[in-house]
């Protein structure tokens, strides 16, 4: 294998075309040292090889991950696609090319970076659609629950099960405007689609009673004596709150009618 | 009075119970219903005194007839008094639940007439969510003392989780400072419930639909600092109750004063927050990592060292024990060690099959090395560079939690004045020779 100085990989973004940027790292007996995405700009410095998505390939290669290296690396690599590492591709394929010399011991390697970067990285995708399971504050607009988040991570994916077995009878839309994607629900089918923008109506009177109730709820559960700001940034960083009921109170407050 | 007025009100008064986890099943609602549970749960917010927000916990009413003097909600206290009535309360946990407000409803009470009456009260608010409202989230009920025990068996079908607390640490503290409630009363309930959840896990491997009795358990709360029992007391009696109740947690309350009384602690007292910090680590300690309550506390020290938690302590004083080859220890020795946890500990075992352990790598499984460092060898050696001086000991072992509840308690963290040589008053001769020793390569 030689490693050709500058040469970068251009992808189509998707799984499986990553993949197949695996499969010609493999066929080409060489290392590219970048890996980009359709969306970053062309940079004239350095060699590129267009790499085209090709079915055939990224199967082959998919088919082999569980194979050579186990179950378990092949769910690192799938979840690790979603996380915001920026190096993510150069890094699974740095993996897997670790993972089918060795096999599935890579991921014991303790001191091996790239399985560390790698589950670094999924651990901060995963715990923050853990946090987001809770953090999420729905409207009822005309009986649909929306809302709007601003993740880090592409978390829709893991968020559809959670939201449609909780709400089975629910019609839901979230949408996520860091990555411009909404995943929606209807009994009892769900899809994540390309959405440039969404914005809730504004709430009507039985929206606004019950986002009053919780933050009722919400200021007089603290206890005052046991006041802690920084444990509460600390579980809840403040890029949520702007998203919660709880802190945004602006025409809220005085316009409700205590019924 | 309007529903916020009640809100406002209920929630207040049921704020001190420091169980809210949503915690112990997983389920999903069936079609036409609403509501699931994980089984990790679900903090969906935390209140400015930073305590995870999970469930709506509120009381059916803070009317009660019984005088405990520790308790806002007491009879001869002056306040404010109301109650939801049940379709009330069954509504608004629907309405915060679908917003994702909560992951359900935690339902304690005063006593309003009988605790019969009051008890057939939350079982009404229960039986509109669970059969009008088809609602499969979480419901955290406290069983009310005193109560028939038909009513009890009634609440633990239509309840995740059943409670009672058993509120003071000892017998003698509850016959003074709550008159009405007796030992007995507190533990009868809850050696039913024990009984019951035992026959419904035994009759569900038997027939798949069985009806379950309170699926995530039972767990109960102490109130801290009170009453005069020490730490040690404490954590016996804590580890009596996980044996002899199989309760799933024991949560601990540091006792904020809400009324003058001659029996209990004035009200600039500030609550005993360090205790009730150190009560959940040794609890955690018996619970997860193999610990006995003997070799956290005894006798002689029966209370915990106020910033050093409890396994740092043990470990300081167990010097002949380290240091611990990393590449050979027992699972068991492993959890021994400062900044090593349940999960570093598994992972090490994992990933020294694969080739032996650096210093390097121990970092990346997981490992605090800063604290982990002073009491672990890798591959025969000690960790380069490693200070041994006892202030920069000392300041690693203490978490930045601690540090953070220090200030919360002292004020400014002269951090390392306060360790500095003689003049410390925190630690005794004994624990600052012990300290001496581990500034020798041990
Ligand atoms: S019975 Fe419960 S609500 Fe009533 S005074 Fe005692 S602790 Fe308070």
């Amino acid at each position: 294998m030689h490693t050709a100085a500058n040469l970068t990989y251009r992808y189509d973004g998707t799984f499986a075309g990553l993949l197949c940027c695996v499969f010609e790292s493999y066929a080409a007996h060489e290392m590219p040292e970048a890996i980009w995405g359709p969306d970053m700009p062309e940079q004239s410095l350095f060699e590129e090889k267009e790499i085209l998505t090709d079915n055939r390939h990224a199967e082959r290669v998919e088919r082999s991950i569980p194979a050579k290296i186990g179950n378990e690396a092949e769910e690192l690599v799938r979840l690790a696609f979603f996380t915001t590492l920026p190096d993510k591709e150069l890094t699974v394929l740095r993996f897997l090319r670790q993972g089918y010399h060795y096999g599935a011991s890579v991921l014991d390697f303790a001191g091996e970076d790239s399985v560390h970067r790698l589950r670094e990285a999924v651990k901060h995708l995963l715990s923050e659609a853990h946090l987001l399971k809770g953090f999420i504050r729905f409207s009822v607009q005309h009986n649909v629950l929306v809302t709007t988040i601003g993740p880090k991570n592409y978390v829709l994916p893991f968020l559809a099960r959670h939201f449609s077995e909780r709400y089975p009878e629910e019609h839901i839309l979230i949408y996520d405007e860091t990555h411009r994607m909404a995943l929606i629900y209807r009994p009892y089918e769900y899809g994540i689609i390309p959405m440039d923008a969404f914005r809730a109506a504004p709430p009507d009177d039985e929206e606004r009673k019950f986002r009053s109730l919780w933050q009722t709820f919400y200021d007089a559960i603290e206890i005052k004596p046991r006041h802690n700001e920084k444990c509460r940034r600390n579980f809840m960083p403040k890029r949520y709150w702007s998203y919660m009921t709880e802190f945004s109170r602006a025409c809220s407050k005085n316009s409700v009618m205590h019924v | 009075m309007d529903v916020f007025e009640k809100l406002r009100i209920l929630s207040d008064a049921a704020k001190y119970d420091a169980a809210c986890t949503s915690s112990g099943v997983d389920k999903k609602a069936s079609r036409g219903g609403m509501g699931s549970a994980a089984a990790c749960g679900i903090c969906h917010s935390f209140a400015g005194d930073g305590r995870c927000i999970s469930l709506l916990k509120v009381l059916m009413t803070n009317v009660c007839v019984y005088d405990c003097a520790y308790c806002v909600n007491r009879v001869s206290h002056d306040t404010l008094r109301t109650a939801f009535t049940p379709r009330e309360l069954a509504d608004l946990t629907m309405q915060f639940y679908r917003r994702n407000y909560i992951e359900g409803l935690f339902l304690s009470s005063g006593v309003m007439g009988s605790a019969d009456a009051t008890c057939e009260r939350m079982i009404e608010t229960l039986r509109i969510l669970r059969e009008e409202y088809r609602f499969a989230g979480y419901i955290h009920a406290k069983a009310i003392p005193g109560a028939n025990q038909a009513l009890v068996a009634r609440l633990g079908l239509l309840a995740d989780r059943l409670s009672v607390n058993i509120e003071m640490p000892s017998g003698a503290s509850l016959a003074k400072l709550a008159p009405d409630k007796t030992k007995k009363a507190i533990l009868a309930p809850m050696g039913y419930m024990q009984q019951r959840i035992a026959e419904s896990s035994h009759d569900l491997v038997r027939y798949r639909h069985a009806p379950r009795f309170a699926p995530a358990g039972q767990s109960t709360q102490m109130i801290i600092g009170a009453s005069p029992e020490t730490d040690y007391h404490i954590l016996k009696l804590t580890a009596g109750l996980y044996a002899r109740y199989d309760l799933k947690r024991v949560f601990f309350s540091a006792y904020v004063p809400v009324t003058e009384s001659p029996l209990l602690p004035s009200l600039e007292t500030p609550p005993p927050l360090w205790r009730e910090h150190r009560l959940y680590q040794a609890d955690w300690l018996l619970r997860f990592y193999g610990f006995t309550v003997d070799e956290i506390l005894d006798e002689q020290h029966p209370g915990f060292h106020p910033y050093m938690d409890p396994k740092c302590h043990w470990a300081l004083q167990h010097k002949d024990f380290f240091p611990l080859e990393v590449n050979r220890a027992s699972f068991e020795e492993l959890l021994r060690v400062p900044g090593i946890g349940v999960k570093s500990a598994w992972r090490i075992i994992k990933a020294r099959r694969a080739c032996a352990l650096t210093w390097d790598s121990l970092g990346k499984i997981g490992v605090v090395v800063k604290r982990a460092q002073y009491f672990l060898l890798c591959r025969g050696r000690q960790r380069s560079g490693i200070v041994w001086e006892r202030s920069a000991v000392l300041a690693a072992l203490m978490s930045a939690r601690e540090r953070a509840l220090y200030e919360a308690q002292e004020g400014e963290v002269r951090q390392m004045s306060l360790f500095a040589g003689a003049t410390v008053p925190l630690l005794t001769s004994k624990e600052r020779r012990e300290l001496q020793c581990i500034q020798l390569p041990i």
